[in-house]
């Protein structure tokens, strides 16, 4: 990281790439990977850290990227949504949500599906309870909460039995 | 008015010591960011006064939970996720390990912390009335060295602290006296999650035989700094808990609180809440099979 004229270079991972930016340190993480970067998975909800909808996860935390500065991205890896499929294939949380509608308009589903991949990182087995607490910091408009539920447990239920 | 990134300095010296000679060169100048989750909220806001901030984040020394014997050390930049994850904090500080896990989301409790819970001084802090009843001290750090203090002191005012311009909040201790006691905490709010409470409570009691032999109460959200209800206490300390006691500890509560009206409950509403969950607690410590 240097410095000069109130702009510093970053630098960072996003998904698995290393990545160099020049910001000033005060810019918010989440227009970073969205103006710079092009990652436009993560969007912009309320910006104050209520909704949830511009998480990514950062050093494998779920963090919401609108209350994160730039500068203490510096050599953390960043996982967006995008990073989650491997080319074509998709990842199956991402299938899950497809199959039993957990995305509407989609705003909030990159935010969704990265809260649950976080939770499942850490309990892949979660009770309905587990995913709702999981979830909580994550606002739907379309409320479309029960199949957002339902596509996280369904997700559990295919990466348990390995299919 | 969102802030202008280009109006702001953050640094991020990387150790302690370079941080607390940034706060010394002039006072009041830095301000201190850790997670982010109400600095960064008050500077999308625009609400920010200060335009320069030094970033608390990462910095090892600040991280972590020393154990030792007789106490427990929580550093400063401890998230609610680590409180919520650290084998002895949830063994023997089930308060506060409760009122971290219903401070905001899972993404706020990865990046907010005690310390910043503390010095940002909301009288509505959900961890802050764990602390008093747990008689809490802190460890205040600055170029001229480290003061020990009771956390009950450190708020004098609504949002004024014993904080000095040049100091940071680097640990809060707390003795580990308190197993065995009965735990008790609620928050009460519109929603669990992401809200911020109408009135929350925390309190402890132990039991010898029929009798109240320690009892500690504070709540939050109901007076300008974080409430120990030391008359509620007085008037439950000592007595068995019989209806009239129950009693005379609601009536005590709701004359020790000194709530307002604003945007999330009202005077009446919070001082009727805060007499239940006196009542509540007690009742539950009568019941408890802790106390036989």
């Amino acid at each position: 990281m240097s410095t000069s004229g109130g702009m510093c270079d970053v630098s960072f991972s996003v998904n698995g790439a290393t990545r160099t930016v020049r910001v000033y340190p005060m810019e918010r993480l989440l227009d970073v990977l969205r103006n710079q970067l092009g990652f436009t998975g993560a969007k912009e909800g309320c910006g104050e850290g209520e909704c949830g909808s511009c998480s990514v996860l950062m050093d494998g935390e779920l963090v919401n990227s609108c209350l994160v500065p730039a500068l203490q991205a510096n050599g953390a890896q960043i996982v967006t949504i995008e990073g989650l499929a491997e080319g074509p294939r998709l990842h199956t949380l991402q299938k899950a949500f497809l199959d039993c509608g957990g995305a509407q308009c989609g705003i909030c589903t990159p935010g969704m599906i990265l809260a649950s991949y976080y939770l499942l990182m850490r309990k892949p087995s979660p009770t309905v309870e587990d995913i709702r607490e999981a979830l909580s910091g994550n606002l739907c408009r379309c409320t479309g909460y029960m199949q957002i539920f339902e596509s996280v447990a369904e997700a559990a239920k295919q990466s348990q039995t390995g299919k | 008015m969102r802030s202008d990134p280009v109006d702001f300095e953050l640094v991020a010296p990387g150790s302690l010591p370079a941080v607390l000679s940034l706060l010394a060169e002039r006072p009041g100048k830095w301000l201190p960011i850790a997670g982010g989750t109400d600095v960064m909220v008050q500077y999308a806001a625009g609400k920010l006064t200060n335009r320069s901030l030094v970033s608390l984040w990462k910095l090892p020394e600040l991280r972590r939970i020393e154990v030792s014997d007789d106490e427990l050390r929580i550093g400063a930049t401890t998230t609610y996720t680590d409180l919520r994850q650290h084998e002895i904090t949830r063994d023997e500080l089930p308060l506060l390990v409760n009122a971290a896990a219903w401070t905001g989301g899972i993404a706020n409790q990865n990046r907010g912390t005690l310390g910043g819970n503390i010095v940002n001084a909301s009288p509505a802090a959900d961890s802050l009335p764990a602390l008093l009843v747990y008689d809490a001290e802190l460890i205040l750090a600055s170029v001229r060295g480290e003061r020990r203090v009771p956390y009950g002191s450190f708020h004098i005012g609504y949002r004024k602290t014993i904080l000095a311009a040049d100091e940071l909040v680097k640990a809060v201790c707390i003795r580990r006296q308190f197993r065995g006691f009965f735990s008790f905490s609620r928050k009460v709010g519109p929603r669990n999650a992401q809200a911020i409470s109408k009135v929350c409570v925390a309190a402890l009691a132990r039991m010898k035989g029929e009798i109240v032999e320690d009892v500690r109460i504070a709540m939050g959200s109901v007076a300008p700094v974080p409430l120990r209800m030391e008359k509620t206490e007085r008037v439950i300390l000592g007595n068995a808990l019989d209806a009239v006691t129950l009693q005379r500890a609601r009536l005590a509560a709701m004359d020790e609180v000194q709530p307002i009206d604003d945007i999330r409950s009202t005077v009446a509403y919070r001082r009727a809440v805060c007499g239940n969950l006196v009542e509540e607690f007690l009742a539950k410590l009568a019941a408890s099979p802790t106390n036989s």
